[in-house]
């Protein structure tokens, strides 16, 4: 076999495939450093890292032109440090494994400086890694279950003590439910939270036989099993009540169904934790009227701040019935701390910006000023809404004042000791028992 | 459920003020202090007024109370008045009754929370035990059934008494019982009677009160309760297997629709349409084309939107499958598979040029008025759309059917499926007629389309989600047999919701796709085998 | 034996492939490791670790050119091998974790230890092993291949058929590992991972050598499904491609011949999919979609069914095209450019890219037809099918 391997390469053939190679390896290596050479020094590149196909866009493009808009109105105000922001525009196309790929390109290849993006937690875990290794900067936007403080990644949606907690509490104190449907899409985000809210329902004395958990595919589309068991278990006599942390797509079908098997908030209140103005606007919510969301924020919420971003937002896209919600104020928020954290030190430098990124302030657009915490989570109002028959919601409580987000929660056997705090103790996962630092290896 | 009570307590207990209040004649007073709350835009203020506006007994206390249900009770921040926008359009102040020309601009409609809801409907309810019309009478039976308040037992009867109406004398009846087994001075052979009656009812909520009675009752009551309480239970039990085999079968329904396009296009013409979804999801993009037209023309036709929407659907993608078929598959015949990446790249073009037209969100698609809600037949509950559906899959069926049987084209279709060349030798133009099923196939994902935005979300990813379901159903009943794919819809689906109860959505899922495996294995062609030299391809 | 077949085998372009395939992964690690940083021609880390994820495609694509293309067996499952093959390197990347986890416990991964998981599962037992971990890289999907195959072959499930339960299959597993009650992470799988046989799976020196491995891999997997094909085995085959029961007739158990090559080619998909993992960072279910599986058949196709280099090529220019559409002004529409290059490549390459160029080439030349000519398409329901 080697001589006639020898002989193959002693023919012709050689000198092509190795002339190929030679070839094929220059131009990798040319084509991938000529790119960033023509990158000016007179702008900042911002990447943004959304899906723009697949079965994800129907969220996260709207976070692409959020961000877009955010940069187009921070240039008009003369841009960062006397330089223009870029965006850099990629789609990972609801594929996880594209995800780190793109973020390893962005970082790279781009030379960004910052990255906005992901939506689900998967693709969260996924550019992680990468964003840990080159060491730069991510704005994650959406509620997510928490259980994480990472250096590179600033969470600006909701910890599940900013969103789910209150709103069982405003369901037990406004609404006096004794008896509690979780249901859920089968994966991480409401595995946890609903993990959370047992612990938490049980503190607060209700028995096992009162919770009812449920988990269903993504996009499942067929709710009558469903919807009857809800029907059936809220007729035993206790005041019955939905948490929903039902997955984007699987919506639309659960509430059609609920509407049609006639359950009415005024019996059985649906509070949900994913549907928010953007999601509403492919239902017809008249059935709906009175089913809750609880949200840091609302489209219907009357702040001039809020009025002026939204009479900006659909002048910029052109639309006059283009709604806003709720991670697009936490882009809102994020953007504006980076912008901050920037003109603070002086640089894009990601080590210096995450460094002063906690105990940032920016105005959210609800009134308060949310800060960034050591946990690198923020501080956010909880408000309870009800649907209206027009798509929006009509806030019926609110918190006081500002709640911080946990990033361990403290209902959850492991993580109760946890803490993050990047500012005293460099250290995302400290068990305040054993005062260590998790993850270093023991 | 005490604090439950205590809501729909008080709201009785105000709307029997009103009601008796309502012959008495209008006192002046602090009424007009009273709507005046309303405009505080405060909930607390709001349960106050309406409790106040209530036990006022003024005339106008039962249309603000309506108004304020229908959220057409508005009221003025800075000047503190209130106006009720009547059904006919017209406007009066609240407090007077008097006629305003028009609201100020800065009124805005009074906020009710669910609390308040509660407050109001049950209010209106109890309101409306003695009402000239039987249903709004019916309503209120049921709910003085489920919060069976003592106080308004005499109410009831006397109801019960004048009742003629069968069906709301029986409620009354249900309602009295319910009140006499919680009434703690009631005779055993009273309670005695009021448990056969609550078990007659026989439903979810006759076993939520029977369950609810607790074990203070005397020892005769408390066993009978016991043994309805099984009886119950037991029916129910077979119930939910009815229940069950109607969800089967609706979901049955809605299998079939989608995979009946995909049975000719794959089934019949051996074409491997990885882009059947996205013609399912044009048809759905239709539906809502044609109701935004309906809405911001002509409102009046709304119920029509979806009768307007077939015809338009199926034109639609039955052109575009016939445009399909004449640009790309006609030059794969005899290379199937490659139809398969051919129309693999169709569907995500399709799927990113509606993307880009309409946007990546959800669009909004309103079910009419005979397509929303649901009916009870026996201790089921059965909901219009699905009904509609699946009566609407029956008929494409049958239609489909009988125009491969009787008429020239099916004939056609049936040869050119058999014997191509053959057929081509007898003068059939075969070109013309794949053309022709491949845009009936087409069309019929288009109709699929319009019944599934009923029930689904409508974005550019509704295909995707009952692609692989419809090949699966194809596979299952046999390919090239249109019976095969019925039968094959409806074992799936009722299998489905069997399991379902038993293994959750997930699992059940997954033994449905094991179990055909496995059914592959034993039956390598299918349900319904084709059979000659056809099959040997 | 076996040199003889290799040797048999070898053509030039043949050797041209294994050559060239040889050269990128000595010269990308190389240029990557040894030249400066920002020097006109070095390839940067994450070009590395990109066409890493390539070649394992390649390898993934070949595993299914050489079912299809060889065998005609159309399986639109394949991602399934690959996904448990990544898994399988993936658990034992998790337990190569240990006390680093965010929570620090030595035996439970991050994932567990959340859901409150008090045990390890006892499937995840031997993983902390890399060689048991190897051994089911190749055992788990080698072993469901067979099962599968067993069944389905000796029941003469074929053509549309089979693809549309290998369909069912994969299905069947996105939702089981879809589902975190079955301990394998859930949605969002395996990720975080730290070491590789005691390096650092970020380090330049690990990606390289990964890549290095991934190259080679391919090597193997091209000069095996090389030999198979060249072989007597691969005259069965392609005889049972092109008339399944005449070659039954003629005395072959075509069942035992399909089973072997299937079981094959599974096990050459789970080792792309476990050479994936480490270089991608992640694991999880998605991997399982029956769209990854058909966008791998279509890989092939673009190549050239029945042309071994052809499928490597194939996956490595729809994958290129794939990140290079997804990023800049085009971003939004590169699901239009994707689906118009796999409409105009059937159109117009209906042999494929390198089945094209074959035929063109052996046109050119005048002379006869190579034993490496392009397939002939099965007729699965084709209409007219019945002749």
């Amino acid at each position: 076999m080697l001589t006639q391997l020898t002989h193959g390469i002693a023919t012709m053939t050689r000198r092509r495939a190795l002339a190929a190679t030679a070839g094929l390896v220059l131009g990798l290596a040319a084509s991938s450093s000529l790119a960033p050479a023509q990158a000016a020094d007179d702008t900042i590149k911002v990447g943004i890292l959304h899906s723009l196909s697949g079965t994800m866009a129907i969220s996260e493009t709207t976070l692409k032109d959020t961000i877009l808009f955010l940069i187009d109105e921070q240039n008009k105000k003369g841009g960062v440090l006397g330089k223009k922001l870029e965006p850099v525009v990629v789609d990972p196309a609801s594929n996880w494994p594209l995800f780190a790929e793109k973020a390893r390109e962005l970082i790279t290849k781009d030379k960004v400086a910052v990255v906005f993006g992901c939506w689900t937690s998967v693709s969260r875990k996924s550019v992680l890694p990468v964003f840990k290794e080159l060491n730069n900067i991510l704005f994650y936007p959406v509620q997510y279950e928490g259980e994480e403080s990472e250096r590179n990644v600033f969470y600006t949606g909701a910890a599940p003590n900013q969103q789910a907690i209150p709103a069982v509490d405003y369901l037990m104190k406004e609404e006096k439910v004794k008896r509690w449907v979780l249901a859920g899409t089968d994966y991480v985000y409401p595995r946890t939270t609903n993990k959370i809210l047992e612990a938490y329902l049980k503190s607060k004395g209700v028995a096992q036989d009162d919770i009812m958990i449920n988990y269903t595919p993504f996009g499942h589309s067929d709710w009558q099993t469903i919807v009857a068991d809800i029907k059936k278990f809220g007729s035993a006599g206790k005041k019955t009540a939905v948490v929903s942390t039902i997955n984007g797509d699987a919506n639309v079908p659960f509430y059609k169904e609920l509407g049609n098997q006639g359950i009415k908030a005024t019996d059985i209140p649906v509070v949900a934790f994913s549907v928010g103005e953007e999601e509403l606007a492919g239902i017809d919510t008249k059935p709906l009227l009175g089913h809750l969301a609880a949200w840091n924020y609302f489209e219907s919420i009357k702040t001039p701040a809020n009025e002026k971003f939204i009479k900006e937002w659909q002048a910029y896209t052109k639309n006059p019935k283009r709604v806003t919600n709720d991670p697009m104020e936490a882009h809102y928020i994020g953007f504006n701390m980076w912008v901050k954290a920037v003109e603070k030190v002086k640089s894009t430098d990601p080590d210096k910006v995450i460094d002063a990124l906690p105990g940032i302030e920016a105005p959210n657009l609800t009134g308060g000023v949310s800060q960034m915490l050591p946990n690198h989570h923020i501080t956010k109002p909880v408000f309870i809404g009800e649907i209206k028959g027009n798509g929006q919601f009509d806030v019926v409580w609110k918190t006081p004042g500002l709640v911080a987000g946990d990033a361990w929660s403290k209902e959850l056997e492991g993580s109760k000791d946890l803490i993050g705090d990047w500012v005293g103790k460099k250290c995302g996962n400290f068990n305040t028992k054993t005062n260590k630092c998790g993850g270093q290896g023991s | 459920m005490f604090a439950n009570c205590i809501d729909r307590f008080r709201a009785l207990f105000l709307s029997i003020l009103l009601l008796s209040c309502l012959t008495v004649p209008a006192l002046a007073g602090p009424f007009e202090d009273s709507v005046a709350k309303f405009a505080n835009d405060e909930f607390s203020d709001t349960e106050a007024a309406i409790g106040e506006v209530a036990a006022s007994g003024n005339a106008l206390a039962s249309p603000i109370i309506s108004a304020l249900q229908d959220g057409r009770l508005s009221a003025d921040p800075d000047s503190k008045k209130v106006f009720i926008t009547r059904t006919d359009g017209k406007i009066v102040d609240a407090a007077t009754g008097a006629a305003v020309d028009k609201l100020p601009d800065n009124a805005a409609a009074v906020r009710l929370n669910n609390r308040l809801r509660r407050t109001v409907e049950a209010a209106l309810g109890g309101l409306t035990l003695l009402s000239p019309d039987p249903a709004k009478r019916l309503a209120a039976a049921q709910s003085v059934f489920k919060s069976h308040e003592e106080n308004v037992l005499p109410t009831v009867e006397s109801a019960l008494a004048k009742e003629s109406v069968k069906s709301v004398k029986q409620a009354f009846a249900e309602a009295r019982a319910a009140i006499i087994l919680f009434k703690s001075d009631a005779s055993d052979s009273d309670k005695l009677d009021a448990v056969a009656v609550v078990k007659a009812r026989g439903d979810q909520e006759a076993l939520a009160l029977l369950t609810a009675l607790g074990a203070d009752q005397p020892p005769l009551v408390a066993n009978a309760a016991a043994s309805a309480v099984s009886s119950i239970q037991s029916n129910l039990a077979m119930w939910s297997m009815v229940q069950n085999a109607w969800y089967g079968v609706s979901l049955g329904s809605v299998l079939l629709l989608a995979a009946i396009g995909l049975a000719i296009t794959f089934g019949v013409m051996g074409v491997i349409n990885m882009a059947h979804g996205e013609m399912v999801m044009l048809g759905a993009y239709t539906t809502f084309v044609v109701q935004e037209v309906i809405r911001s023309r002509y409102p009046a036709l709304f119920d029509y939107s979806l009768l307007i929407a077939v015809p338009l659907a199926f034109l639609v993608a039955g052109l575009i499958g016939v445009l399909i078929e004449r640009t790309i598959i006609r030059f794969l015949y005899g290379r199937p598979l490659e139809t398969l990446l051919a129309t693999w790249g169709l569907s995500l073009v399709l799927q990113q040029a509606v993307r880009t037209a309409f946007g990546p969100t959800n669009r909004e698609v309103g079910n009419p008025s005979w397509m929303s809600g649901a009916f009870e037949l026996g201790q089921i509950t059965i909901t219009y759309n699905r009904l509609w559906i699946l009566c609407f899959t029956l008929a494409v069926f049958a239609i489909l059917l009988a125009m491969l049987r009787y008429t020239a084209l099916g004939l056609e279709m049936r040869a050119v499926t058999q014997n191509r060349r053959m057929a081509a030798s007898m003068g059939i133009a075969t070109s013309r007629v794949d053309a022709l099923t491949f845009g009936l196939g087409s069309g019929i994902a288009g109709i699929a389309g319009v019944a599934l935005s009923q029930i689904d979300n409508v974005s550019p990813n509704l295909g995707q989600s009952y692609i692989i379901d419809s090949f699966m159903v194809v596979v299952f009943g046999g390919v090239g047999n249109l019976w095969g794919t019925l039968v094959g819809a409806f074992t799936l689906g009722i299998a489905n919701k069997f399991l379902e109860p038993v293994a959750g959505a997930v699992l059940g899922k997954i033994a449905i796709l094991v179990l055909i495996i496995l059914f592959i294995q034993k039956r390598p062609r299918g349900l319904f085998a084709l059979k000659g030299r056809a099959v040997e391809a | 034996m076996t040199p003889h077949i290799l040797t048999r085998s070898l053509d030039r372009a043949a050797t041209a492939f294994v050559l060239i395939v040889a050269a990128i992964g000595v010269l990308i690690p190389l240029s990557n490791l040894l030249l400066p940083q920002g020097s006109m021609f070095q390839v940067p880390t994450y070009l590395v670790a990109l066409w890493g994820k390539y070649v394992c495609y390649a390898i993934l694509a070949l595993s299914i050119d050489l079912i299809w293309g060889y065998c005609g067996i159309l399986s639109l499952g394949h991602g399934a091998f690959f996904a448990l093959g990544g898994y399988a390197m993936g658990m034992y990347l998790m337990r190569q974790i240990g006390s680093r986890g965010v929570y620090g416990n030595p035996i439970l991964p991050d994932f567990m230890v959340f859901l409150n998981w008090s045990k390890l599962p006892w499937y995840w037992y031997g993983f902390d092993k890399f060689w048991f971990a190897a051994l089911m890289v190749l055992l788990v999907p080698g072993l469901l291949a067979f099962c599968f195959g067993w069944l389905a072959f000796r029941s003469r499930v074929t053509g549309v058929y089979l693809s549309i339960i290998t369909q069912a299959m994969t299905y069947a597993l996105l939702l089981a590992f879809f589902r975190n009650d079955f301990g394998f992470g859930g949605n969002n799988g395996l990720t975080d991972f730290k070491d590789i046989l005691g390096f650092n799976v970020q380090a330049e020196g690990t990606r390289a050598a990964l890549f290095l491995l991934s190259c080679l891999a391919l090597i193997i997997a091209f000069l095996i499904s090389r030999a198979i094909v060249a072989s007597k085995l691969g005259k069965v085959l392609i005889a049972v491609r092109d008339a399944e029961s005449r070659t039954r007739f003629l005395g072959y158990r075509v069942e035992s011949y399909k089973l072997f090559v299937f079981t094959l080619s599974a096990c050459m998909a789970g080792v792309a999919g476990a050479l994936y993992v480490p270089q991608v960072g992640i694991i999880n279910p998605s991997e399982f979609a029956p769209a990854n599986s058909i966008e791998a058949v279509i890989w092939v196709a673009v190549g050239g069914r029945g042309t071994l280099v052809g499928a490597a090529l194939g996956a490595v220019v729809v994958n290129y095209a794939k990140t290079f559409f997804t990023s800049g002004p085009l971003a939004p529409y590169w699901l239009f450019m994707l689906g118009a290059l796999f409409i105009l490549v059937t159109l117009l390459l209906p042999k494929g890219i390198v089945g094209t160029f074959n035929s063109w080439w052996e046109k050119a030349r005048h002379s006869s037809p190579d034993a490496d000519s392009a397939a002939r398409e099965d007729g699965i329901g084709a209409p007219n099918a019945a002749e």
